[in-house]
Order: C-alpha cells, then structure tokens, then sequence
C-alpha cells in the first residue's frame, strides 16, 4: 500500500518533569476512514498519548505526522492551524458552562475567524449554518440557545461533538467520550460517534477503558499499558492472552460473561422505553 | 498518638506530650500578651476621663436630637459627590484590576518572572495603604475636590479587585481551556471563550461589592478635603453643630443601607 496514513507517531516518548515516563516509544500509524479504539488500564498513559498528537501536551521526543504534516515540528501560528484540523472530544465534556450551545458548537471555528469576530459573536453565515446542521445531526436544534449548563450528560456530550465537527476536521481525537455517562447514554453516544466517523470517512482514536464497549463499536484496539503498546490488531484477535497482556490477570470469561447479561439488560431497557412512547 | 505497648492495653490519646506542651506554652504566651497589653494602654489612659464617659455621651446624645432636617438641603449636592466618588472610583478601579489580574493570575500571566511579580506588587500597594491615606496625598498632588476622592478610592479598590480577581482566574476549570485550545483558537480567543465566561460572575460579585464599601469610605474622604459629604461632617464638627451632625450621620446610614441593598440585588441577579 503507498497510501499515506492519516495519522503517523513515530516513536513518541514523554516524560514528566516528575520523571513518570508516560509514553516509552509509541509508534502507530491510523488508516484514513480507520476507527482506532486505545485501550489500557488509567495511567498507562492514553490521555497524555492522544494529547501529544495536537501538542496540548508537549512530546518529550518522537515525531507525529497528520498526512504530510509533521505536527511535532510545528509552533505559533502553524501549530494552531494544524490544530483546527484535529477535533477533540472529552470525557467531561469540556464545554463552556455559561455559554449557549450555539456558542459552544461555534467555539469549534475560533481558529477560522479573527479575534473580533469571534468576539462580536458574528460568525460567516456559512459557520453558522453548519453548525445548525450539526446540531440537527446530533439531535439538539430545539437547544440552540440554552446554557451549556443547563442540558443533560447525554446532551452536553452532543454538543461537544458537533463542537468538534465544527472545525472540518480530518481527524477526530476522543477520550474516554463515555466515561461520565450512564451505560445506556454511553452506548448511544459510542454509536452517534462511529456513525459519524463513517458517514465522513472520518479516521479517529478513542481512548475507552470499557473494554465491552469498545468491542461492540471498534475493528481495530490498540493495548497501552505502562506507556508501551502490547497490543495492536483486530478486535477478533483481542482474546484473553492479548486482555491479560494489557490489564493483568483477571478471570476474563467471567467479565465478558457479566458484560454480555448486562448488554442484554440495557437492550432490553431501551426496547421497553421504545414501547412506551 | 497511637501507641501500642507490647502485653500492656493499648492506649490512645488526641495529642502527643510534645503537642499538648506547645499548645499549653501557647495559651501562656496569649494571657501574658493581653496582661501586657492592658499594661500598655493604662500607661496612656486618664480614668478619670473614662469615669465621666457615660456623662459626657449623654450630653452630646441630648445635643444631638432633634436632627436639624432644614439642614437636608446643603447634604444633596455633597451626597450627590460622595456617590460619584464611590461608583466612578470603582469603575477606574475595575478598569485597571481586570488586566493586572489576568498578569497576575498563574493561569493566564504572560511572563512569570517580570510582569506576575509586578502585578502582584501592585496589588500589595495599593492594598496596603487606606484609602483615607491615598485621600490625604492625593489631595496635595490633585489639589482638594472630588477628583483627589475619586482617585483615592481607585488607588485602593484596585488591590482589593485585583486581588479577588486573580485568585478567581486561578480557580477556574482547565477542562475548557484545554477544549478551546485545542480547535486552535489564539491566546485571546482563549480568553474570551473559556476563561472570560468562567469568571465574569465572580467579577461582576466583586465588583458591586467594593462599590457598597466604597459608599462608606468616600463618606469619611471629606475629612482630608477629598470632596463629598464628609466635608459636611467635618465643618459641623468644627462648628459643634450637633443638630447637623446627627443629619449627616442619618443620611450616611440611609445611603449605606440603600447602596447595600442594591449590592445585594444584583450579586443575587448574577449567581
């Protein structure tokens, strides 16, 4: 294959001014259109992995490519720029409580627009148009102009993904989009995501530490553990050995067992709540 | 002190005998401070003075009522003055703090070793000294008037804002600032988008609050000549108009309940 990758890291290292070696090497290379799910116990080193790629972290060393770019050579203004092309979804949402959903979706632009048209709030019609369609496409238009602060998880986590769409980007970091939700929600936000990605052949890394969850949503699992990759294939390929490799010991039968009755539960849930409406 | 001997029952107590040592030398030093205090004011203190207290105040309280209301009048314009010390003093200060905060502030200073500590010395001095004292020099450097009131409650209304700020501005939630980076938005859109919104309650608060403090001090600025109804006060002082005292004393009160009862209307409106 002589097709660039979206996404290349080459050796990436970072290391603390504690000394904590957050990243020992990380080499990975995201497909364009490609769904990659990063999973690994907290502290193995996923955050600080995905916040390396548009620098919000500072790589102690390695190279970071976004198609030809090279991100990790970029500073000032050119780092900002190749920021606007890299969306990025959090696992507390991240949102500007007081400010509207709109603003909030429009924020997603800030690298776009000048200082005082951001600031007046006057963004070009074609801004705001898209991003009344990507509230329509994540099911809030009817929020537009409520207070971030004043939606549901579910909903803030919406709004923070229209966020990210708004900029046009080419690549899509998210970590941990589910961890502040209720399974349910975090299911139908796992699904809205994916869906997205693919309808824009969009390449994105999400970091997850529900190793059922990322099952269900993603072909492809990278394995962090204590800043090393220990795995890196399909998701049919993610069997016990490979779920021991990254976790540690654990009765994995039993785990995939409860997750699959708890699955079952949730679907169940949701069809009773279809019927009652 | 958890102490397990070895046979014996364990015992336990709150503090160690070093600690209950320390904390009863402490006690000690306390009382002996108060003694000596006590010491230090009878040194300078008439008792026969004191003894006729009681006396006195009931003579200058029968002096005092009834309040010469005619006397209403004169207090409009110099109420009036006092007012616009106050607001147009703490809307320069708002002014000036807002931008000395965010240098001041770990969160958003754009130079920790040369602009943070300056900001911060800024804050100290102008904190440090009473509004009364920036009155006073203010008075022989501007000349008297409500110009000299205005600056003096400036000068010290910064530190206080500024201070209040910059504490605010560090206590913010980074989750959005990192948010709002990462679209690549420059340091201003920064700003504007995620630390702006997160603060200006806080600010607003502050600000309305200093304004009620500022209706009291620029009530006293007239004393050094800096303008206001304390000019009023004064010259009735001088002149033993008790009568007019007591008038200026309740239009004080009066000001001082409205101006907080409207401080705390609009800190209510924003929260």
């Amino acid at each position: 294959m002589n097709r660039t990758p979206a996404l290349r890291i080459a050796d990436l290292v970072k290391r603390y001014r504690t000394g904590e070696e957050a990243l020992k090497g990380v080499s990975l290379a995201v497909a364009p259109g490609e769904i990659v799910g990063v999973i690994g116990p907290s502290g193995a080193g996923k955050s600080t992995l995905i916040r390396c790629i548009n620098r919000l972290v500072e790589p102690t060393s390695g190279r970071v490519f976004l198609g030809d770019l090279e991100l990790t050579a970029l500073s000032g203004r050119a780092l900002r720029r190749a920021r606007r092309r890299i969306g990025m979804i959090f696992q507390e949402f991240a949102l500007v409580e007081r400010l509207t959903v709109m603003e909030n979706v429009l924020s997603g632009r800030l690298g776009y627009v000048s200082f005082w048209q951001s600031f007046t709030r006057r963004f070009p019609p074609a801004d705001i148009e898209r991003a009344f369609a990507l509230l329509e496409r994540v099911g809030l238009i009817e929020h537009a102009d409520k207070r971030a602060d004043a939606l549901s998880g579910g909903q803030r986590q919406r709004v923070g993904i229209a966020r990210a769409l708004a900029q046009e980007p080419d690549l899509l970091l998210i970590d941990e989009p589910t961890a502040a939700l209720d399974p349910k929600t975090a299911r139908q936000i796992m699904r809205l995501i994916c869906e997205i990605c693919r309808e824009r052949r969009l390449p994105a890394i999400i970091n997850i530490h529900d190793v059922v969850l990322a099952q269900q949503f993603v072909e492809r699992i990278v394995g962090l553990r204590a800043g090393t990759i220990v795995f890196d294939g399909p998701i049919e390929a993610l069997d016990d050995a490979a779920l021991t490799r990254i976790y540690g010991e654990e009765d994995w039968t039993t785990v995939r067992q409860r997750a699959a009755a708890g699955r079952a539960w949730a679907l169940d849930a949701e069809r009773l709540e279809g019927f009652a409406e | 002190m958890p102490l397990a001997r070895p046979g014996d029952r364990r015992s336990w107590r709150h503090r160690t005998p070093r600690a209950r040592l320390l904390l009863w030398f402490g006690w000690l030093a306390l009382v002996a401070l108060t003694v000596f205090a006590w010491e230090v004011m009878n040194r300078d203190t008439i008792w026969a003075f004191v003894a006729d207290a009681p006396r006195q105040a009931a003579d200058i309280g029968a002096r005092m009522v009834p309040p010469r209301w005619s006397y209403l009048n004169e207090l409009v314009w110099p109420l009036w003055e006092t007012i616009t010390i106050a607001t147009l003093g703490t809307l320069l200060a708002v002014l000036l703090a807002v931008p000395i905060a965010f240098c001041a502030a770990r969160t958003t200073t754009p130079s920790f070793v040369l602009i943070r500590p300056l900001a911060l010395l800024v804050i100290v001095g102008s904190r440090s000294i009473n509004s009364l004292i920036w009155g006073l020099l203010l008075v022989v450097v501007v000349g008297p008037g409500i110009l000299a009131g205005i600056l003096a409650i400036a000068l010290r209304s910064i530190g206080f804002i500024g201070k209040l700020l910059y504490e605010a501005i560090e206590e913010i939630d980074l989750a959005p600032v990192e948010a709002v980076t990462a679209t690549g938005a420059s340091r201003l859109q920064i700003l504007d988008y995620a630390i702006v919104p997160q603060v200006l309650p806080t600010l607003v608060g502050i600000s309305v609050f200093r304004w009620d403090i500022n209706i009291r001090e620029s009530t006293v600025l007239g004393l050094v000549g800096a303008g206001g109804i304390g000019l009023k006060l004064e010259a009735s002082l001088n002149m033993l108009a008790w009568p007019q005292v007591t008038t200026i004393l309740i239009v004080i009160l009066a000001t001082v309940l409205v101006s907080e009862w409207v401080s705390a209307r609009i800190r209510h409106a924003i929260i």
